[in-house]
């Protein structure tokens, strides 16, 4: 294996090893659960991303070919953690909070999570949140 | 020196590992351990990487491949479970 090659696996083993101890010191260090969503959601997948990087050039450097799993491996990642963030803020939303104790959102429509079809079913049960909708008038758009 | 970088990463990887378990024993909420248990998805993918690095095989990238697809699946229907109490309406 060639020198710079060893230089590149090593740098990007040793990123990615701090990246993912940073981001599962993070979920037992921060206080509450919505703080603890961003260290596991951030910095560990880009602490996998820094191993799937350091694969591919280690690869690359031993037997010449240049594998796209890895690719595929951190598209899924990068695409599907967004997601399930989303997912694990909604129970988190909708288990611990009520739609009162959240500050209110800009344009006074309330939150859509409990708009949309009301709370989660089966699960609590909240009161009707009352249409707060302002009626749009003409005059705030320009023509 | 890739011995050395190769074992520092696994180390890391493994007590992320451990400090996820410890947030799944000891989570309050269960939004906690649903984010912990998704956390230790993604550090047994990374361990695997890591491991088909220390062996010089390819065989592994389909088994990341693999838990990533089902550790993302399970979260979503775990989380929907609790949203819907339902996963498929």
């Amino acid at each position: 294996m060639p020198f710079w090659a060893e230089i590149t696996v090593s740098v990007f083993l040793i990123i990615a090893g701090l990246f993912g101890l940073v981001g599962s010191f993070g979920l037992i260090k921060l206080p509450d659960a919505m703080t603890r969503l961003h260290a596991p959601t951030k910095a560990t997948t880009l602490g996998v991303g820094g191993t799937l990087l350091a694969s591919m050039v280690f690869f690359y450097a031993t037997q010449g070919r240049i594998s796209t799993h890895e690719l595929l491996i951190a598209l899924f990642l990068f695409l599907t953690s967004p997601i399930s963030a989303l997912f694990i803020a909604k129970v988190h939303l909708h288990q611990r909070e009520t739609p009162d104790a959240l500050p209110t959102p800009h344009e006074g429509t309330g939150w859509a999570s409990f708009t949309a079809e009301g709370p989660a079913r089966g699960v609590r049960d909240f009161p009707p949140v009352e249409d707060e909708t302002p009626a749009k008038t003409e005059t705030s758009r320009p023509a | 020196m890739i011995t050395f970088a190769l074992t520092f990463a696994i180390a890391c990887f493994s007590l992320g590992l451990l400090m996820n378990l410890w947030r799944v024993v000891m989570g309050p909420n269960k939004s906690d351990r649903i984010l912990a248990l998704d956390t230790m998805a993604i550090n047994a993918i990374a361990l695997l990487v890591l491991l088909g690095i220390w062996q010089g095989t390819a065989i592994y990238f389909e088994v990341s491949m693999l838990f990533a697809l089902v550790g993302f699946v399970s979260t979503v229907s775990y989380c929907r479970f609790l949203l819907r109490g339902d996963i498929i309406e």
